[in-house]
């Protein structure tokens, strides 16, 4: 049966749902990882060293997945360039006049919901699109500050690559605190997100959840005329 | 002071050294500055032909714990590159003259070495109200470093203090503390920074100046490689605990006494690059780790600034003493958590009824279908 009111709309091809999900998962076990690299649990145990290495793989995990979020991550600023309209890179810097209106209108709708006019963007919101450019240096801030703190057990050349930020912070000591810091923005982040996540398929119906699945969201026939 | 400086093989046997205590001597000294054994050839070569190199020791805002280590030197030949072997022309320490005399014995130096002696500063330098926190002879210490270093061949900052600024640059650095190699340019500046530096180090970045006529390889902060490529943490004894997750949790618990790892003790160990595991202090005695004591990273930019020393994260600027990263983070956290739960009530209250609405309409829809697909 043809639905007359809705149409499907391709969105998020699978580059982006792929990098979503892989980051996410990644993000999961590095802020995990590294508060426990900041917080070991205390155990009191009467073995000896040679017996145990859990600290050694939370370490461990902590790297692998740092490889995992760096390339990840990387792949998507590729396809910041070559996606759909919907991936691209203008999504995330707002620069048209239509953008910087449509923040104001978020602000106004979703967030202090002093209007309750429908919205119309099919993509991100221009405010989630500026939300996701901050999350994206903030990825790049833990990528160059994890990677310098890893350049200095490491002799492979993509830490060594970043170990200049080290004396540009005025040490190691410099860079794990702010590395650390930076956790609390993901924390934070993450919990917002995923409540606008829902908040959205709540309040507008489209589909928006399942969209970082399958690539579809709902959108009203009648959109454009509006 | 002499017309043709001796060399040092000259010198040594003017104090009856034998040939065989020579070559040893050289050996250790190739050893201490980190070299491969085949080198000690040319070091012997170059203590048999090089002249003594003049050295003057400045001292300014330091508590001299530099010069205190360096006498300290564990091996008795050390003691003799600072008496006999690098002639000593200036050291508010250790030099005999005193007043004008002492003056005169810098600037002669100076004057006549031009080029070619080797600075070394001890202590930071205070830049606020135009140096006057630190003069001597009526000149302020920055002064002083810019005229001895115009001349010099090369400099080495000692400490923390000279490299860094250490607590006098601590917040809020009431007198501008500044380090040598921000005032100085254009000059090889070798940092060895520690508070104070092991003495083996000290000694063995100079014995490469004498033994090698060049500055040994530096890192990006013009460290001596040989002595601060690689962390505490990285050849620390303890380190299988850290590994192992078998950690200290109070000084006095069984699991020091057991030797665990003192990083939930606010070691500094991973966050410091010195050689304290390898060399050791007090001729290879110990070290703080291994007399149960965490690393306070004596050896880093503002390690003052980045305590207390006995947790693992810094307080947080501006907010206490004890509070860190984390307590903040949860903070923000719950207030975030508060803000959705009051965003979702709004929701609600806002929108509940266009969604109650469109969820009716759609009701109708879904009958008005049925009964047409009927
Ligand atoms: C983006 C998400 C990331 C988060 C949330 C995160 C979080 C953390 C936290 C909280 C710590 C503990 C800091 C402390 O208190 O000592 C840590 C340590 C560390 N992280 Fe990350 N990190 C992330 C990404 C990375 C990346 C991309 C790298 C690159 C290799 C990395 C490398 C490291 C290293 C080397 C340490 C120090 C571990 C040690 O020396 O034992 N991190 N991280
Ligand atoms: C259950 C968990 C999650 C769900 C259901 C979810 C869902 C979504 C959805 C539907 C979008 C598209 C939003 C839009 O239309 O503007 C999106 C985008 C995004 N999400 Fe999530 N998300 C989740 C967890 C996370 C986590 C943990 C992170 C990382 C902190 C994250 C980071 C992002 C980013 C960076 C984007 C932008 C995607 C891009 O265009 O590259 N998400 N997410
Ligand atoms: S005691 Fe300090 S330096 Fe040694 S392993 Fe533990 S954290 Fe590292
Ligand atoms: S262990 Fe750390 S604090 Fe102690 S002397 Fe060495 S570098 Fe300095």
């Amino acid at each position: 049966m043809e639905n007359t009111l809705i149409q499907r709309v391709y969105v998020w091809q699978l580059p982006v749902r792929l990098y979503h999900w892989v980051n996410a998962l990644a993000l999961f076990l590095l802020a995990c990882t590294g508060y426990l690299i900041g917080h070991p649990f205390a155990i009191q145990s009467g073995t000896e060293a040679y017996d145990n290495y859990w600290f050694g793989t939370v370490r461990f995990i902590h790297f692998v997945s740092a490889f995992f979020f760096f390339f990840n991550f990387l792949g998507r600023i590729y396809w910041g360039f070559v996606g759909n309209k919907y991936a691209r890179w203008e999504n995330f810097i707002p620069t048209k006049k239509a953008q910087f209106e449509e923040i104001k209108d978020v602000l106004k709708v979703d967030v202090l919901q002093s209007s309750v006019k429908p919205l119309e963007s099919i993509g991100h919101n221009s405010l989630a699109g500026v939300s996701y450019f901050l999350s994206f240096l903030a990825f790049l801030f833990q990528c160059v500050t994890g990677f310098g703190m890893y350049s200095a057990m490491s002799t492979s050349m993509l830490p060594k690559m970043f170990a200049w930020i080290v004396p540009m912070m005025g040490g190691d000591f410099a860079v794990r605190q702010w590395h650390h810091v930076m956790m609390w923005f993901f924390v934070i982040f993450s919990m917002i997100h995923v409540y606008l996540v829902f908040y959205h398929d709540y309040v507008e119906g489209r589909g928006i959840i399942s969209s970082m699945a399958g690539g579809w969201k709902f959108i009203e026939k009648d959109h454009h005329k509006k | 002071m002499n017309s043709s400086p001796l060399t040092l093989w000259e010198q040594a046997q003017s104090q009856g050294v034998s040939r065989r205590d020579f070559i040893r001597y050289c050996s250790w000294l190739a050893a201490a500055a980190g070299v491969e054994a085949s080198a000690i050839g040319q070091v012997v070569h170059a203590m048999e032909n090089k002249p003594r190199i003049p050295v003057l020791w400045l001292h300014f805002q330091e508590c001299t714990c530099c010069s205190e280590s360096f006498i300290r030197s564990s091996h008795p030949v050390v003691s003799d590159i600072v008496l006999d072997k690098i002639s000593l022309d200036y050291s508010e320490t250790l030099m005999a003259a005193a007043g004008f005399q002492a003056e005169k014995s810098l600037h002669d130096t100076m004057k006549k070495y031009k080029g070619e002696y080797l600075m070394c500063v001890e202590g930071s330098i205070p830049t606020g109200e135009d140096g006057a926190y630190c003069c001597i002879g009526g000149k302020s210490a920055v002064d002083i470093v810019k005229e001895v270093a115009a001349d010099a061949k090369a400099i080495i900052a000692w400490g923390n203090c000279a490299t860094h600024g250490c607590v006098q640059a601590a917040k809020p650095n009431p007198t501008t503390a500044t380090p040598v190699h921000k005032i100085i340019s254009g000059k090889p500046i070798i940092n060895v920074p520690g508070c104070p530096p092991i003495a083996e180090v000290m000694a063995g970045t100079i014995v490469h100046l004498l033994a090698f006529d060049r500055i040994p390889q530096l890192d990006s902060l013009g460290r001596p490689k040989a002595f601060y490529s690689r962390r505490i943490h990285d050849t620390c004894y303890r380190r299988p605990n850290y590994d192992a997750g078998l950690f200290v949790e109070s000084f006095d618990d069984e699991n020091a006494r057991k030797g665990y790892c003192l990083y939930k003790m606010g070691c500094r160990g991973p966050v410091t690059y010195n050689a304290c595991a390898v060399t050791k202090w007090n001729g290879g005695t110990s070290y703080p780790i291994q007399s149960g004591h965490g690393c306070i990273g004596c050896s880093e930019k503002d390690f003052w600034d980045n305590g207390p020393f006995y947790q693992h994260l810094a307080s947080f600027p501006g907010f206490g003493i004890e509070t860190t990263a984390d307590n903040i983070g949860v903070a923000v956290g719950v207030a975030t958590a508060v803000g959705i739960t009051a965003h979702a009530v709004s929701t609600n209250l806002r929108k509940g009824k266009q969604i109650k609405a469109e969820i009716a309409s759609s009701e109708e829809k879904e009958v008005s279908s049925n009964k047409r697909g009927a």
